[in-house]
């Protein structure tokens, strides 16, 4: 593909909102799970929720947006000069030469929720629930669109876990058949019952702080965050600094709607694409940072995948034990992650005490390492068997 | 004013009174006079029978108009990208976990959750055509067709490869019903090609447009366009339906529209 330049990012997650506190967070090997508190929740687990965003009033003339999705992305947009950024780009393309590709699985589904314990005696919602604005996956692309009065194409990718890599994809697309020039893409994801309970239900959800790729690893730990990234065609002669999307790669597992193929091979598929798009070989890439749920099946069909496709020689990690699983957010934080990665020299290692899990055969890193780096690969994966895994690096 | 282009080669439909594309051609050129029934959402026979057994509406819904559409441009879904956009998804299973989640039992069965997913269609898309080929799943609320429209157009064109491209919307169950109101299912696939073949049944060239959207000729039809984010397509499908050459413009967001210029292949 032709590469795409990051002209600006931002994440908020429950390190804290924007790339200070993430990237102190991440070098620090500071995790942002704590016993799940969230709402009426009766479930013995972990979550990492986001401080303030309850606080957090979405701007009046969009207040039928609003819910704690919206809430989270207007944080977000908040953050490390982001707004500013997609100003300047909107003068300098204009506003109809803009798209917005954002990714969430559960948007603003916890209004929904809400409404349905408000229920009249008549069986009813309450007046004040707006279905297009909170409910609708398509709300927070709509918000984040109105919210800087764009006017190009927009829309929510909704493929669980995968959502926000995806939406690298289409954004390219737009921009290279010459829709748009440059587009805002990210994740939104948020804490909500039906994550909760759902995963739960599924006994996939960890009663301790998730420990990816740890022998004795247990599960999820559900986290929420906001990450934005401006995509634009990438300068003739791009600065030293610049960190681009190089390739992208997408593939189905064809298998199985809540487990991952056993060997990974819909994964392997993904990250072999997303090297043959950036025409790159398994041993130009740095550092992986790995889908790494912390569910058995995940990391070791990952890790099967990973070992396929890049040896046992590419270190690599997954920040889930840092941020939590942020789900449809999860692609887009993870881009930010792989942005700092680069940007700063090191790979971020585990976040706590560990015992890697001997039948994984990986150069998984529990430890920080400082290094410069000039190419990550990033896997997110989702329920259905979505598989997408991304190249950032430097020109 | 920049273009996408790309030739359809298969179409699937499911509508109120409306089985298959073949049913809903006669209508949308007048042959036949239309007389609108509840939706009928055919078993997926290529869904193994435990699969076959979890899945509602919409998948079936989604998965018949898809096959309809890979059968009629005779091609074979396992290397086919797939395009899926729905504004709501699986509505009822939607409703039931949200009577659950307010009860005071709130466990959620694993199959109620993982059907929960907007890409549960994409899911059993998989299992039932084994296509390992990359699927996703756009969500636009109103504009969810014209959104996947685009993002098919713009798959077919940088990717010049092949896709099959998938909408669909079911109706929500009281009480979101009085909040979401969508008529009766509604769903239409499509196979697209980057170049035209001997297999190509239109060429359509899409651009943006601030002009309004194209209205169907019946009142009838008119309804069940505004009664399904799917439905949108309406116009197009009228066009073709009739084998003329036309331009018509549908519905997408509030600052734009797509404008189609369709002009048939054979």
């Amino acid at each position: 593909m032709t590469p795409l330049l990051l002209s600006h990012y931002t994440a908020t997650s429950a390190v804290g909102c924007g790339l200070e506190k993430t990237l102190a967070a991440l070098h620090n090997g500071t995790s942002g799970l704590a016993l799940c508190d969230f709402d009426t929740v009766d479930i013995e687990t972990f979550v990492g929720a986001v401080a303030g965003v309850e606080e957090e009033a979405i701007r009046h003339d969009l207040r039928d947006y609003h819910c704690r999705n919206n809430q989270l992305a207007q944080l977000g947009l908040r953050q490390d000069n982001f707004s500013a950024a997609v100003e300047a780009a909107i003068a300098r393309l204009g506003r109809d030469r803009i798209g917005v590709f954002l990714g969430t699985s559960t948007s603003g589904i916890l209004q929904a929720e809400l409404a349905y314990r408000h229920r009249d005696s008549t069986g009813q919602l309450p007046a004040d629930f707006i279905y297009a604005t909170t409910q609708n996956c398509s709300s927070v692309s709509d918000f984040v669109r109105h919210y800087f009065s764009i006017t190009g194409p927009a829309m929510v990718i909704s493929t669980a876990c995968s959502s926000s890599a995806k939406v690298f994809g289409s954004a390219y697309r737009m921009i290279e058949s010459g829709m748009i020039d440059a587009a805002i893409v990210g994740g939104v994801d948020s804490l909500c019952l039906t994550t909760l309970y759902g995963f739960n239900s599924l006994g996939l959800v960890s009663a301790e702080p998730c420990r990816p790729f740890d022998v004795d690893r247990s599960g999820i730990s559900i986290g929420e965050a906001a990450a934005f990234l401006l995509l634009e065609r990438a300068p003739a002669e791009p600065a030293s600094d610049d960190i681009m999307l190089l390739g992208f790669g997408e593939s189905s597992d064809a298998y199985h709607m809540s487990s991952p193929h056993p060997e990974g091979l819909g994964a392997s598929k993904a990250m072999e694409m997303a090297l043959a798009s950036a025409c790159l070989a398994a041993a130009d890439i740095d550092y992986i940072n790995l889908h790494g749920t912390a569910t058995p099946s995940n990391d070791a069909a990952e890790g099967a995948a990973t070992r396929r496709v890049f040896g046992s020689s590419v270190p690599a990690s997954s920040t889930k034990g840092i941020t939590g699983h942020t789900l449809g957010a999860a692609g887009g934080l993870e881009a930010v992650i792989a942005a700092l990665a680069i940007a700063h020299n090191f790979m971020p290692g585990g976040v706590s005490e560990m015992q890697l899990d001997p039948a994984i055969e990986i150069d998984y890193l529990t430890r920080n390492r400082e290094q410069p780096l000039t190419r990550v690969a990033s896997n997110s994966f989702g329920f259905g068997g979505t598989n997408c895994s991304l190249v950032l690096g430097r020109a | 004013m920049q273009k996408l282009l790309a030739y359809i080669e298969g179409i699937g439909a499911i509508g109120p009174g409306i089985n298959n594309w073949k049913e809903g051609q006669a209508v949308l050129c007048g042959d036949v006079e239309y007389h609108p029934q509840k939706t009928v959402y055919p078993a997926v026979s290529a869904l193994p029978p435990t699969e076959r057994r979890r899945t509602g509406k919409v998948v079936k819904l989604a998965l018949s108009v898809g096959l309809e559409a890979v059968a009629d441009a005779g091609q074979t879904a396992n290397d086919l990208p797939a395009i899926f956009a729905s504004s709501g998804g699986d509505t009822y299973n939607c409703h039931a976990i949200f009577e659950t989640l307010a009860s005071d039992d709130r466990s959620i069965s694993p199959t109620r959750f993982h059907n929960s997913v907007a890409n549960a269609p994409a899911g059993y898309w998989g299992i039932a055509t084994g296509s390992m080929a990359p699927s996703t799943v756009v969500c636009d609320f109103d504009a969810s067709f014209g959104a996947g429209l685009l993002e098919s157009l713009a798959q077919v064109a940088v990717d010049n490869r092949r896709c099959v491209y998938i909408s669909y919307d079911i109706d929500y169950p009281e009480p979101l019903n009085s909040a979401r109101t969508i008529s009766d299912g509604f769903g239409v696939g499509f196979v697209l090609a980057p170049q035209q073949s001997a297999s190509s049944l239109y060429a359509l060239e899409l651009t943006l447009t601030q002009e309004k959207a194209s209205s169907c000729t019946s009142q009838i039809l008119e309804a069940l366009r505004l009664g399904s984010p799917a439905a949108r397509v309406l116009p197009m499908l009228q066009v073709v339906a009739g084998n003329e050459t036309a331009r018509v413009v549908l519905d997408y967001l509030d600052t734009s529209r797509i404008s189609l210029t369709l002009t048939p292949c054979r």
